[in-house]
């Protein structure tokens, strides 16, 4: 990881992308049946450090760079979910600034969760399901916590991940993302609290860079769907 | 990240790591344990020298550039807050104080980062934040103030995003750079939201539409975030909800560094 890359897989460049144009959305009959048996509710995936595996079971990422791609589809679907209720089902008193700005995140949420899907083309992972029981959406602050809970943790794993992406394209992809992640973070963070949009930095003035598995441990509460997280890069 | 983390992933892929790192295996180890990376900003980068050779020379050409944008924001903001009696709010003055610490931290961060890796870091350059006269009131009108602010902001989050690529060479000093390139735009979005509000301009968000800027002079920051196309793929229509507006909005666009430096030259004397 920290020897000089040849970057031989470079070549194609950023014009020849992850995108396969002429493939079709993903084939659902490929997951049919692995969906059905990997929905078991209510699974929280936690561990204690990037070493702990769980028990190998679940939807799988796939590897390399393919599985860090999936784990951001996973976490831009959960994103894309969670924005999807707020507009659904707005918090009382939720102003006419506040509506717009968050029918924006969850337009963006989409695009970023229908890029990676078409991008990942076959090997995206199914759709998961998604458990927000706990997030009272009636409420502005506990909305609002959320909201800053998934934005700040999307920006930590993306900024964690980066180091993992072999491909150059994909890590710019990966750039151009999280700083749109980052921007949604401050707007939300400034609604919870005024002017602290950046507050979370550390001493050096850097953001948070979370693992893989800190993420999946923060985010499993609200993942129904089981996802082997094993064969992320580490 | 913590370091044992990184010890641990450098030990799988090298599992004779100490023995290169010369006869401090056992400081190694326990230094892994008990520090922070925080604390510690590329002592790391220092030690893999040892161990592999020489950190590349592109690296710390980008770790130079990124100093030279980020004494360009630093000096800025510790310029902007002098002028108490410009900021019409104390909330104003506390964001361009917050901002000017991270700026700050950043410089030195960087200078150690650089430092630690054998490579000199750069002279803070003399600048002229009213880039030879276009910004003439940069000090005495806060709409002005505003407006540059939000150009240093933006033109950052494009600077970092365009190197991330060099240092995939080094994951510590990439994954650095990330965790600063999001609080640059942590910072953007907020001084957008800033200008909005003192603008009255609903075209201003705190994510970037199109190439949209209300300043005529600063266009060359969003030249190119107008692109709809990622991979290939193009995000226009790819939902119902996607507008172009929304299309272009989600993702922000580098910049390369020849053109963050014709920007910053402007500042620079």
């Amino acid at each position: 990881m920290f020897t000089r890359k040849t970057h031989s897989e470079t070549s194609n460049g950023l014009e020849d992308g992850i995108a396969m144009p002429n493939v079709h959305r993903r084939t659902f009959l490929k997951y049919a049946g692995m969906g059905a048996a990997v929905l078991s509710t209510g699974s929280v995936l936690s561990s204690c450090s990037s070493d702990d595996d769980n028990d190998g079971t679940g939807v799988s990422l796939g590897s390399g760079d393919t599985a860090v791609l999936n784990y951001a589809f996973a976490l831009e679907q959960l994103e894309a979910a969670f924005y999807t209720q707020v507009i659904l089902t707005p918090y009382t008193g939720i102003s006419d600034e506040e509506m717009s700005f968050l029918t924006d995140i969850r337009n963006h949420e989409i695009a970023h969760r229908e890029f990676f899907r078409k991008a990942l083309s076959t090997s995206a992972i199914q759709d998961l399901q998604v458990d927000f029981s706990s997030i009272d959406f009636t409420s502005r602050d506990k909305v609002l916590a959320a909201a800053q809970t998934f934005e700040d943790l999307g920006v930590s794993a993306y900024n964690g991940a980066g180091k993992y992406i072999t491909t150059p394209a994909y890590l710019g992809l990966a750039g151009k993302i999280v700083s749109v992640e980052a921007r949604h973070a401050a707007y939300i963070r400034d609604l919870v609290s005024a002017g602290s949009f950046s507050s979370n930095a550390d001493s050096n003035g850097l953001d948070a860079a979370k693992t893989p598995a800190d993420v999946f441990a923060a985010a499993g509460v609200y993942i129904k769907t089981k996802i082997n997280t094993n064969t992320l890069p580490k | 990240m913590d370091l044992q983390n990184i010890f641990s992933e450098i030990e799988k892929k090298d599992p004779e790591i100490y023995e290169r790192l010369d006869t401090r295996r056992n400081v190694m180890k326990q230094f892994g344990r008990v520090l922070a990376m925080s604390a510690v900003p590329f002592a790391l980068g220092g030690m893999l020298k040892k161990a592999y050779g020489r950190t590349p020379a592109d690296v710390l050409a980008v770790l130079n550039f990124a100093l030279t944008l980020e004494y360009l924001e630093a000096e800025f903001y510790a310029q902007a807050i002098t002028h108490t009696s410009l900021f019409p709010t104390a909330a104003s003055l506390q964001a361009f104080t917050t901002i000017g610490t991270h700026e700050t931290a950043h410089v030195a961060f960087l200078k150690s980062a650089i430092t630690s890796a054998s490579g000199t870091p750069v002279d803070k350059p003399t600048f002229d934040f009213t880039a030879g006269g276009t910004f003439s009131n940069v000090f005495t009108n806060y709409g002005t103030l505003l407006g540059v602010a939000q150009a240093f902001e933006d033109t950052g989050v494009r600077a970092y995003k365009g190197q991330a690529a060099t240092l995939m060479e080094n994951s510590t000093v990439l994954t650095a750079a990330l965790q600063i390139h999001s609080i640059e735009a942590r910072h953007a979005a907020h001084i957008r939201s800033m200008r909005r509000a003192l603008t009255g301009d609903t075209k201003i968000k705190p994510w970037i539409t199109g190439k949209y800027t209300d300043i005529a002079a600063t266009q060359p920051v969003y030249n190119g975030e107008e692109n709809e196309i990622q991979a290939n793929v193009t995000i226009t229509g790819i939902a119902t909800q996607v507008t172009q507006d929304a299309a272009t909005e989600s993702f922000d666009e580098p910049l390369t560094k020849e053109a963050v430096l014709e920007i910053a030259n402007l500042f620079i004397v």
